[in-house]
């Protein structure tokens, strides 16, 4: 056992190495970290070897408890964006793939990310219809009004006129890029589909060895860091059978009404 | 109701002398809705309903004692309330048949108590008050038929602020009454098809046009003519040459005859409507008319300041008028068309209300797509409740919302009444919170809307309550001086930046000034002062010259090095932060010590430099008061000497704002302390300028004008100018003025005249009545005004015959009684007024009788040594008359004289040695005469 755990590690520092050098925003231990974390979410599941990595619903779990996403059909795109492969599972690499852009991304790659997850048929443009699609749980509905649809179609137009640069009733990459680049507010402008900031530090938990926090938000100083150093709560964690644990200050609390799920 | 009254009830006799009003159903409902209206007055306006009627309303009354129950004492036939006036007079008082009233909650009553003959009372109330308005407020509130100007004359009593809350009570009587004019007005009288009203430009005349009397423009469309464009006036209303936006000062001028109102006009422009006046309807439309009218000058009244808030708002010192006063909401225009906005923004705000993050995020980026500095859409998000929402956001957990309320909140908020509204709902506890974000977004931008909101009293004071005025200064922590910034650093350049802004708002009240220090404010302002952006200096430096009002901050800005940067930013080429910058030295400048630093730093050049920014009036007078203050040093007068500031400074005596004269004079009067700048100013034509400033009405301009003058008077060539432009009379006559800074300095100025002019006994004896007004000028509490006055006296009694004639308005015993002050400088001129006054009759022997000698003696023990020569000249003209030689003997003068004969003052020592003199030739006499 103790060899076996031995030569894991070795092989996880391997892994890491040549991870860290494919992607962009971490470092070697980060990578390693995460690559802990992705076998403690696997768990000791006897058919590692049939899967690939985190099906669907693991992720989910993930998406929705770490990072407090609470919107089925965005979670389904958010994976989807992951698995870049289309088998359905997040292999180890796409994990980290992932979550370099989901925890450091810059600007673009996140209006990237953002316009793929968004283009729900993968066409290349967000339409009318996806954009219904996406909206329809966004406001409460009047039951007496005559079309209970008719704020969210008009929620819609409102959307096409702030964002439909080249007016062909529909959102193109560049109508969404520049749209983004116009109001930064606009970058998850059909759903939450990334940690909120609020959510500071993700901290990774390797066993014995010191915590090593994982900044949500790029180019952080150090000063800082001890400034948004959050409380752990290894209590969390432990419900969750998890070494990840995750802080958001305050709990997730929704200030605001919150309509679906 | 006046005006109701006068226009709308229908009387059986002419509008003059008493009438009977018809029994008609037009008087029917007016009657009852007078009646309505004075039987809620009590409750509804509680505190107006207690102001005492200017004249009581008088009516002959068909009430009995016996219909009086509790609150008032009867005996016999005849009642008396217990309420009364603060003099104790009875409010309401009955001797039947005859009852007179003194306020509207006795009128209450009375309607309350009269139950089945109510309305016969309202009626022979009314019958025998014709205008009752008149009597309740006055007679300047008389309703005239054609005109009513009452607000406006109200108004001016606001402005002068004299018994503000009484008159804010007469002006809410007064706005009560004219809507009850309105409401009578209103329900029988729907506007006719052939007239079409639109208000334009908000129905407000420009200031500049204000002091023409102008009250608002109307554009009325009648149904057969061009639409008119019509100015109403104080004087009358008239067709202008078609207002439609501001700055076409030509569009304002006069293109038709005066009209006395706006019927007569639009009789004469208007045939379709002059035929209709004339029939039936006609009446309607007159009322029309005048509602039109009333409506503006309530929209002009609300325009006003005129609010009053808690004690605690006048505890709150303001370094400036504030920028907008608290005022009242805009009333009328409920009827004009809303703009399209309104609806598109409203919806939106239901998105806002109704949303996830998700819908809320996109309703408030496209709220931002409206033109959020139009007036229309800031007012359009408060009245559909959007400023709720948006403030309601502010208070959630979602970062993107609350970025995006703020980024509209920081836009509406430069419009004067949502700065109010958002302080109402506590928009700004909420703000203060939110400098605690660690996200450096929420926070400029929070900072950034604290500062737009903290543009009144009691939104300052409320930041500061809430503990942001140390928050606030905690974003200053930055470093801003390195020359490569990462994204982060210029962040935090941005933070700090809006911080300074926000302090900058706050930094208009003197607790917050004081908070900001306690906060550790200066030394980070400083810091920040090095930064190389304008964009943050503006804020910075604004900051620091608004404080320097106080002396904790003036020192400060000496001793942490601040004066070096000021001086280098007098170089930028922004003329608003050059302006602060002089300004920040202008306030400083007192202390010698920092007007030393200003030379130091080479400042004195570039503050000449900028005085040829003449266009510019804010900066010019903060340049201009930076050379007055700087002045006070003649180091610095040298400088200024070098670089010809006088010759400049003489050019900017004419056709400038009064805050530009007063630091100009200001500083010439400084330069001219200097005899080659007294020459200059002349050479350079400044004198009559200056002389001509002599007849202005602006207190601290005179006070400075004086001096200079005074100073010029010095040379005797300057004197002949002066004398030929009868400046001195000019100075003479400011000796009647009320501000006794502007006696002292305008007596002070007169003592070189006096001395200079050719034949200024003559000159003096011309001014009619000029001898008695300074001789009684003795009588002053205000110690520079007796030292002045002296010295002057002194300067006059050189001529016998004015001497004989100061003698006549009593100078002597008026001199004697100020002989107890311990004041030196006024001691001293003192002095030399008595030893001046000597010279005339029995003068030395009632200065004797009348006490004045032992206090003199005792001037000699003073510290000043230029009271001791004055007292010594004083004591030798006294020592001619032998009983005050005992007096002084008595005080033990002769030991004090014998010191000073050996000073090196020769003029003391004459005097001193003159005035022993006769002391030792009166022992000797008396000697004589005894063993003789």
């Amino acid at each position: 056992m103790a060899e076996m755990s031995a030569m894991n590690r070795k092989l996880i520092q391997n892994l890491a190495e040549t991870l860290s050098k494919q992607v962009k925003h971490f470092n070697k231990t980060e990578a390693e970290c995460l690559i802990r974390l992705f076998n403690g979410l696997l768990g000791d599941q006897s058919d590692r070897r049939v899967g690939n990595g985190l099906d669907r619903g693991k992720f989910r779990n993930i998406l929705h408890n770490t990072f407090g996403m609470t919107d089925d059909m965005i979670m389904d795109r958010v994976f989807r964006a992951f698995d870049k492969d289309n088998d359905s599972y997040v292999s180890v690499k796409e994990w980290i793939e992932g979550l370099s852009i989901f925890l450091r991304g810059t600007l673009d790659e996140k209006i990237k990310y953002c316009f793929d997850v968004y283009d729900l048929n993968g066409d290349g443009y967000i339409s009318r219809e996806e954009m219904f699609h996406m909206l329809k749980n966004s406001l409460i509905r009047q039951p007496t009004e005559e079309d209970p649809d008719e704020g969210i179609k008009d929620l819609v137009e409102i959307t096409l006129k702030k964002m439909d640069h080249d007016h062909d009733s529909r959102l193109s990459y560049a109508d969404f890029e520049k749209a983004v680049r116009d109001e930064n507010l606009l970058l998850e402008a059909f759903g939450t589909c990334l940690p909120d900031a609020k959510n500071l530090a993700l901290e990774l938990s390797l066993g014995h060895d010191a915590h090593v926090f994982l900044s949500w938000t790029r180019g952080r100083s150090p000063a800082n860091e001890e400034d948004h150093k959050v409380e752990l709560s290894r209590q969390l964690g432990e419900k969750l059978g998890l070494c990840i644990l995750v802080s958001a200050p305050g709990g997730a609390k929704l200030g605001k009404l919150w309509v679906g799920r | 109701m006046g005006v109701a009254l006068t226009r709308a009830a229908q009387w059986t006799t002419a509008s003059s002398g008493t009438g009977k009003l018809e029994i008609t159903p037009v008087n029917e409902s007016l009657l009852k809705e007078i009646l309505e209206f004075v039987e809620q007055f009590s409750s509804r306006h509680p505190q107006e309903a207690k102001h005492v009627f200017k004249e009581p309303l008088q009516w002959t009354t068909s009430l009995e004692a016996s219909d009086f129950k509790t609150e008032y004492d009867i005996s016999g036939p005849t009642v008396k309330s217990h309420e009364t006036d603060k003099d104790g007079h009875p409010m309401l008082q009955l001797t039947p048949p005859s009852i007179s009233v003194h306020s509207f909650s006795q009128l209450s009553k009375i309607v309350q108590l009269a139950t089945d003959k109510r309305l016969k009372e309202v009626r022979a109330c009314l019958e025998a008050n014709r205008d009752p308005v008149a009597k309740m407020l006055g007679p300047s509130f008389a309703t005239v038929e054609g005109e009513d100007s009452s607000v406006l004359r109200l108004l001016e009593k606001v402005k002068e602020g004299d018994q503000a809350k009484e008159t804010e009570i007469k002006v809410k009587l007064i706005i009560l009454l004219q809507q009850l004019d309105t409401q009578l007005l209103m329900p029988f009288h729907p506007p006719p098809h052939s007239v079409y009203y639109e208000f334009t430009n908000g129905c407000r005349t420009p200031p500049w046009r204000q002091v023409h009397g102008e009250i608002c423009y109307l554009v009325i469309k009648p149904c057969d003519t061009q639409p008119l464009h019509i100015t109403c006036s104080t004087a009358g209303v008239f067709l202008n040459g078609g207002i439609r936006q501001e700055g076409e000062e030509n569009s304002y001028d006069r293109t038709s005859d005066v009209y006395k109102d706006l019927v007569t006009l639009l009789k004469s422009k208007s045939p379709h409507f002059a035929e209709n006046i004339n029939k039936q309807v006609g009446f309607h439309v007159k009322q029309v008319a005048m509602l039109i009218v009333i409506s503006c000058w309530l929209l002009l009244l609300s325009k006003t300041p005129g609010g009053v808030g808690g004690a605690d708002d006048f505890s709150e010192s303001s370094s400036e008028s504030e920028e907008d006063e608290e005022q009242s909401e805009r009333r009328t225009e409920s009827n004009t068309d809303l703009p399209s906005e309104y609806w598109q923004i409203q919806k939106l705000v239901k998105y806002l209300k109704g949303g996830n993050q998700t819908a809320t995020v996109i309703a408030l980026c496209s709220m931002r797509d409206f033109n959020l500095a139009q007036e229309t859409c800031q007012l359009a998000i408060r009245d559909v409740g959007g400023l709720e929402v948006l403030i309601n956001l502010l208070d959630t957990e979602e970062i993107k919302c609350k970025i995006g309320s703020l980024k509209i909140l920081k836009e509406i908020s430069r419009n004067s009444q949502i700065r109010r509204a958002i302080a109402d709902l506590g928009g700004l506890q909420t703000m203060v919170k939110i400098l605690d974000s660690p996200d450096k977004d929420l926070k400029y931008l929070a900072a950034e809307t604290i500062a737009n909101v903290a543009k009144f009293r009691r939104a300052r004071r409320t930041v500061r309550q809430h503990g942001g005025i140390k928050r606030l200064v905690e974003l200053l922590d930055c470093v801003p001086d390195s020359a490569a910034l990462t994204e982060e650093q210029e962040k935090d350049v941005e933070v700090a930046r809006c911080g300074a802004l926000a302090l900058w708002s706050c930094s208009k009240s003197t607790r917050n000034k004081e908070a900001i220090r306690k906060a550790g404010g200066i030394p980070l302002l400083a810091r920040l002062l090095k930064s190389p952006h304008e964009n943050m200096l503006i804020p910075v430096v604004g900051t620091l010259q608004e404080c320097a009002s106080e002396r904790s901050y003036r020192i400060a800005i000496q001793t942490e090095g601040m004066i070096e940067d000021l001086v280098k930013n007098l170089n930028c080429d922004n003329h608003e932060l050059q302006m602060h910058c002089a300004s920040a030295i202008f306030k400083c400048a007192e202390d010698k010590r920092t007007r030393d630093l200003v030379r130091q730093c080479e400042g004195l050049q570039p503050l000449v430099t900028l005085l040829s920014q003449a266009d510019n009036k804010q900066l010019l007078a903060a340049t201009t008061g930076a050379i007055w203050k700087c002045s006070i040093s003649m180091e610095n007068v040298a400088k200024f000497q070098d670089y010809k500031a006088l010759e400049t400074l003489v050019g900017l005596l004419t056709d400038q704002p009064e805050e530009v004269l007063v630091n100009v004079v200001g500083a010439l009067g400084e330069g001219a302390q200097k005899p080659a700048n007294r020459a200059t100013i002349r050479k350079c034509g400044g004198i009559q300028p200056l002389v001509n400033l002599l007849t202005g009405t602006n207190q601290a301009l005179l006070v400075n004008v004086t001096k200079a003058v005074g100073a010029c008077a010095t040379e005797l060539e300057n004197m002949t100018i002066i004398d030929r432009l009868d400046g001195v009379r000019l100075l003479w006559s400011l000796l009647k003025n009320q501000n006794p800074d502007v006696q002292a300095s305008a007596a002070w100025a007169i003592c070189p005249c006096i001395e200079n002019a050719k034949d200024s006994g003559e000159m003096v004896r011309s001014f009619v009545g000029g001898l008695e007004l300074i001789v009684n000028l003795l009588k002053s509490t205000n110690k520079e005004v007796l030292a002045s006055v002296c010295a002057a006296i002194a300067k006059i009694a050189k001529d016998e015959e004015n001497l004989a004639v100061i003698t006549d308005h009593g100078v002597v015993p008026m001199l004697a009684k100020l002989t107890n002050t311990t004041d030196d400088k006024l001691r001293r001129h003192l002095a030399e007024a008595i030893a001046r006054c000597c010279m005339w009759g029995s003068n030395r022997v009632l200065f004797g009788e009348a006490g004045a000698v032992a206090p003199l003696v005792r001037y000699l023990k003073s510290k000043d040594s230029s009271v001791h020569q004055a007292t010594a000249q004083a004591l030798f003209q006294l020592s001619k008359d032998p009983n005050n030689c005992i007096t002084m003997h008595d005080n033990g003068v002769v030991k004090l004289l014998l010191g000073m004969m050996g000073s090196t003052d020769e003029v003391l020592q004459e005097a001193a040695a003159g005035c022993v003199a006769n002391i030792r030739r009166l022992a000797l006499a008396n000697e004589k005469a005894r063993y003789g």
